[in-house]
């Protein structure tokens, strides 16, 4: 089955695989699905194939005595080590864990995101400060799909949620969005859109299904330590905008993001 | 055009395919030339040990994959925030034309990502480099029948991720009766 999928079969045994699946309905469902996935991998990265090679790595092919490698955060052999894992470790983790506070490596950030939820927050909002916490510190992949791919990303995280996102603009008050990223949560997919200001600081912005029995409300602050957060519900949706800064700045952000949000699903008749 | 050797010019015509192998290992452009890089380096100095004639390119990905596997199991280097970095540089990963099912190919990436990674690897070694399965076994390490039963169990959760529901398929067919 897997040659067949692949392409590889040929003549006889082409043919007797194929007859076999005419009589068998569930193993030529199964060998469809694996064609169909065996051709979208093969066009996967068929783009990078076309990318443009970087001299460095024609020098290495060389034997060049050590190209020189590009300027970055963590260089040097060996530092495509942890790329993956982390990342995918803390998504797996945030799915599979209710909320663990020793997990958490920076216990620092882990408090304030504890009392907020234990000031009966809802839970969504618990899990925006887990996400914000995560999230945050990451370099090399604080988000799944930069903000370049303004478009790409919206609709992704669109068909994703089951409903038209809207992501805000804050660039006038100096936050630009970096990407998002989908995130497990308790009853569905979620996002979280990261923004950066001119130091470096991160903000982000979490939006949850908020389930049918939730009414719309105020916005709610709580901070204890480091973590700002604004969180509210409007409509189907919870919003939480976490960030590391004072009240009256983060009270203006959400106040722009809820302009926003509302402008958009609500348009003037 | 470089003329160093036949076997460094062969080089250079497989680091495209190095890269779009080792983009789907390490999940970020950048890391993923790192290990693009260090598997040249090396191929560049064991350039003896290659036997003309044989397949360059498997020499070359098993060598990638050894370093791969060697670095993931004894985690000698820390990859340590730098807030010099560039953030959102990881659209490296995604293709860019936009008319070309963009939702399924950024939710077939995630579906990979999620795989163990021995599965993946060998996956990607099919469905990338169309290597046979011997090959893969070679490059990967393992015999034939376990390149083959990663084969299935990555295709068969590449399906329950991307199709749910796909299953009932499967549980439609004939079933088990409890003998009594």
């Amino acid at each position: 089955m897997h040659a067949w999928a692949d392409g590889r079969l040929d003549g006889e045994r082409l043919r007797r695989f194929e007859a076999r699946l005419d009589g068998d309905e569930v193993l030529r469902a199964e060998a469809h699905a694996w064609r169909r996935q065996a051709q979208a991998l093969k066009a996967l990265g068929r783009d990078t194939l076309d990318e443009p090679v970087p001299q460095h790595l024609v020098d290495a092919a060389l034997g060049s005595a050590r190209a020189a490698r590009p300027a970055r955060g963590a260089t040097g052999p060996g530092a495509w080590r942890a790329g993956d894992q982390r990342v995918w470790l803390a998504a797996a983790a945030l799915a599979a864990m209710a909320w663990s506070v020793g997990w958490l490596s920076h216990a620092t950030f882990a408090s304030p995101a504890v009392r907020v939820a234990q000031a009966g927050a809802p839970g969504f909002v618990r899990d925006a400060l887990a996400a914000h916490v995560v999230y945050t510190p990451e370099v090399r992949h604080p988000v799944e799909v930069a903000a370049a791919q303004h478009e790409h990303l919206v609709q992704w995280l669109s068909k994703r949620l089951g409903a038209t996102l809207t992501v805000p603009s804050l660039d006038a008050l100096g936050w630009s969005l970096v990407g998002g990223r989908l995130l497990p949560g308790a009853d569905g997919a979620r996002a979280q859109f990261m923004y950066q200001d001119a130091t470096g600081a991160r903000l982000t912005l979490y939006v949850a299904d908020a389930g049918p029995q939730s009414g719309d409300t105020a916005f709610r602050f709580d901070r204890d330590g480091r973590i700002a957060a604004f969180y509210w519900i409007d409509g189907r949706f919870g919003y939480a905008l976490s960030a590391q800064t004072d009240r009256a700045t983060l009270l203006a952000l959400a106040e722009e993001v809820y302009r926003q949000l509302s402008r958009a699903s609500r348009p003037p008749a | 055009m470089h003329g160093v050797s036949p076997a460094h010019d062969a080089l250079i015509a497989l680091i495209p395919r190095l890269r779009r192998y080792a983009r789907m290992l390490c999940a970020d452009a950048a890391a993923a030339d790192d290990l693009v890089q260090d598997t040249l380096e090396r191929a560049c100095e064991r350039l003896a040990q290659w036997r003309p004639g044989s397949d360059l390119r498997a020499w070359a990905f098993t060598i990638m994959h050894n370093l791969f596997v060697s670095e993931t199991r004894r985690p000698r280097y820390r990859l340590e925030a730098a807030h010099d970095a560039l953030p959102g540089d990881t659209a490296g990963n995604v293709a860019p034309d936009p008319a070309a099912g963009w939702v399924e190919a950024l939710d077939l990436e995630r579906a990979l990502r999620a795989l163990p990674q021995a599965q993946r690897q060998v996956l990607l070694l099919v469905a990338f480099e169309d290597m046979s399965y011997e090959q893969v076994a070679s490059v990967v390490g393992v015999p034939a029948g376990t390149v083959m039963s990663r084969l299935s169990r990555a295709r068969a959760r590449l399906r329950e991720l991307l199709e749910p529901g796909a299953d009932g398929a499967r549980s439609a067919g004939p079933r088990l009766r409890l003998m009594k």
